[in-house]
């Protein structure tokens, strides 16, 4: 079967590796030049983390969530499982007994000692903190690129700088994971902004998130010092540059959460647009020989495996009730 | 309820950011029975017209939508969000609020008298952001002002009602305002207190956007702020020191 993908963000090369993998040949269709921060996938902070994300989504993300896990363990390097490092000022440590009750008690309660053990840079910053060891997270650029690397090796491709429209792509099947530029008018933008900071004078093996009545934040380590901080979430469709009050909010953060970051370099300041729908849920949908991802909100690595079994699932079923009519 | 000459019959109004997602939002307005919900321009979008998706999805909901200039810190910011808020959402209210302390967010009177008094000479119908302070609520209604909002307690706090007596005093003083108490609700016997104390009506956010289940909530907010009412209107007991019997002695039978 031949199936055109469009949209190279996380949403496209899972359907697109997905679809591969159960022997479609596939190309992906990407309007830009290569992968790159015109995917809103490309500015996540790549945490997996399906029971903290549970503080405000719905209880029906931590199962796939869950498989997701493993599903980019089986495909992507490097995917860490640390678990979820929760932590919060002194003056808001109410906030951290109400997180916990809300997710359930998934958490491992850590003292100072605990914490110290498992992040000796944050050893006596914070009196009591959660640490949810399930979860794992990811460098998204990484991951996109593996999939892009792991698709090319199941004979597929990317083609960059194409600019096909789902009516008009090649093949019996195309699946049109084009995010916030898909055509669904019951879409939302969701603006998000990141920073990227670098430096060697902290040193974390997990996402760290801290709560903040005005803010949750988190920061997620990558390699060579590299720290991802984000993400604001504002209802809008701007896609201008960070506005000072988020960068400043964002480094405020960082700051609260080891003061060394202050002489962190700022690498990146980065925004973009999550797609999103009312419900805050992703879909997975057909309309013809269209089949359509989109919605993926702030949950890209999270949940874009599951829908594109969920993908595969539609257009091989269909396929086989096809092959058995005939 | 009355709003600048309008009636509404609810007497309960929500705040519209930090639900789980714009879903959870409609059913929690749904399930409040509120008729005005704010809206904030600053928070919500980077210039005014990127929002247009999320404001779209709460016009369906039918509700008026009250502007506010949460975040504004000064005059100038919330006089400008004000007249950038008329023009996006096609309104003359809006709520005004000139924040004065980033810790407490407390309102800085200063400011919101001035920042009123242009308001309202330029046309809007000012919901003002207040503490319990008289001599600032005396300011206000001068400026124009005909809806008070003073404080429960600090905006977000879930205090409720810090200063009873300071509110039971700024009820007695403006028996004409529209008084509505806004920030510090954290639960219905909050808002159900401040109904008995006579306000008109209440403002929440966070108490029901950041609850475990916000549209439960929201109904539960509903039913206290209406049971909160009733029993104002129905003239409650004051407190007093001694016990009062409440089935007469009298005729009781006597064994001395």
């Amino acid at each position: 079967m031949q199936i055109s993908v469009i949209g190279a963000g996380v949403a496209g090369l899972c359907a697109a590796v997905t679809l591969a993998e159960r022997g479609a040949s596939v190309t992906v269709h990407e309007r830009a030049g290569g992968l790159g921060p015109q995917a809103a996938s490309w500015l996540a902070g790549g945490m997996l983390a399906p029971w903290c994300e549970t503080e405000s989504a719905d209880r029906a993300i931590v199962e796939p969530g869950l498989a997701a896990i493993d599903w980019w363990a089986e495909r992507v390097p490097d995917v860490r499982r640390e678990g979820t490092l929760v932590i919060a000022p002194a003056r808001d440590s109410g906030e951290l007994s109400r997180f916990a009750r809300r997710i359930g008690n998934q958490a491992e309660r850590l003292d100072e000692a605990g914490l110290a053990a498992l992040e000796p840079v944050l050893a006596g910053r914070f009196r009591q903190s959660l640490h949810y060891p399930q979860e794992a997270h990811l460098d998204p650029r990484k991951a996109l690129e593996a999939l892009a690397g792991r698709l090319s090796d199941l004979d597929g491709s990317v083609c960059f700088g194409s600019s096909a429209e789902p009516a008009g792509a090649k093949g019996d099947i195309v699946v049109d994971c084009r995010g916030i530029a898909g055509d669904q008018s019951e879409l939302r933008p969701v603006r998000g902004e990141m920073l990227i900071l670098r430096t060697s004078e902290v040193t974390l093996s997990r996402p760290v998130r801290l709560l903040h009545p005005r803010m949750p934040v988190y920061v997620v380590p990558r390699e060579a010092g590299r720290f991802m901080v984000g993400a604001t979430m504002l209802e809008s469709g701007s896609t201008g540059g960070v506005t000072l009050r988020s960068a400043v909010e964002l480094m405020n953060a960082a700051y609260a959460i080891h003061p060394a970051f202050a002489e962190a370099e700022v690498e990146e300041m980065s925004a973009g647009l999550r797609p999103s729908f009312s419900d805050n849920l992703p879909r997975v949908t057909q309309s013809g020989r269209v089949v359509s991802v989109n919605g993926l909100y702030r949950h890209g690595f999270l949940l874009a495996p599951s829908c594109a079994r969920e993908a595969a699932d539609l257009i091989f079923g269909q396929t086989d009730q096809k092959e058995n009519a005939a | 309820m009355d709003i600048y000459g309008e009636t509404f019959t609810s007497r309960l109004m929500l705040g519209t950011a930090r639900y789980p997602s714009p879903d959870i939002l409609k059913q929690s307005i749904e399930a409040s029975g509120a008729e005005i919900v704010t809206v904030s321009l600053r928070r919500e979008s980077a210039n005014e017209r990127a929002g247009q998706a999320f404001w779209n999805l709460i016009r369906e909901t039918g509700v008026r939508v009250l502007p506010n200039t949460a975040g504004c810190h000064s005059v100038r910011e919330a006089v400008t969000t004000a007249q950038m808020a008329r023009e996006v959402f096609g309104t003359n209210w809006v709520k005004l609020e000139v924040i004065g302390d980033a810790d407490t967010l407390q309102p800085d009177l200063f400011g919101l008298v001035e920042a009123a008094r242009i308001l309202t000479k330029d046309g809007f119908q000012v919901f003002a952001y207040t503490t319990e302070d008289l001599v600032a609520a005396d300011r206000l209604v001068e400026a124009g002002c005909r809806v008070l909002m003073p404080w429960g307690s600090p905006i977000g706090s879930a205090r409720g009602l810090n200063n009873v007596y300071g509110l039971r005093a700024m009820r007695a003083r403006f028996p004409e305002a529209t008084l509505l108490v806004d920030a510090g609700i954290g639960v219905p016997s909050h808002a159900a207190q401040a109904m008995e104390l006579g306000y008109d009506g209440v403002l929440l956010s966070s108490a029901v956007a950041l609850a475990g289940d916000p549209v439960s909530m929201a109904r539960a907010f509903r039913l206290s702020v209406e049971a909160g009412r009733l029993a104002f209107e129905a003239d409650p007991l004051q407190p007093r020191d001694m016990a009062e019997p409440s089935t007469p002695v009298l005729g009781l039978a006597s064994f001395a």
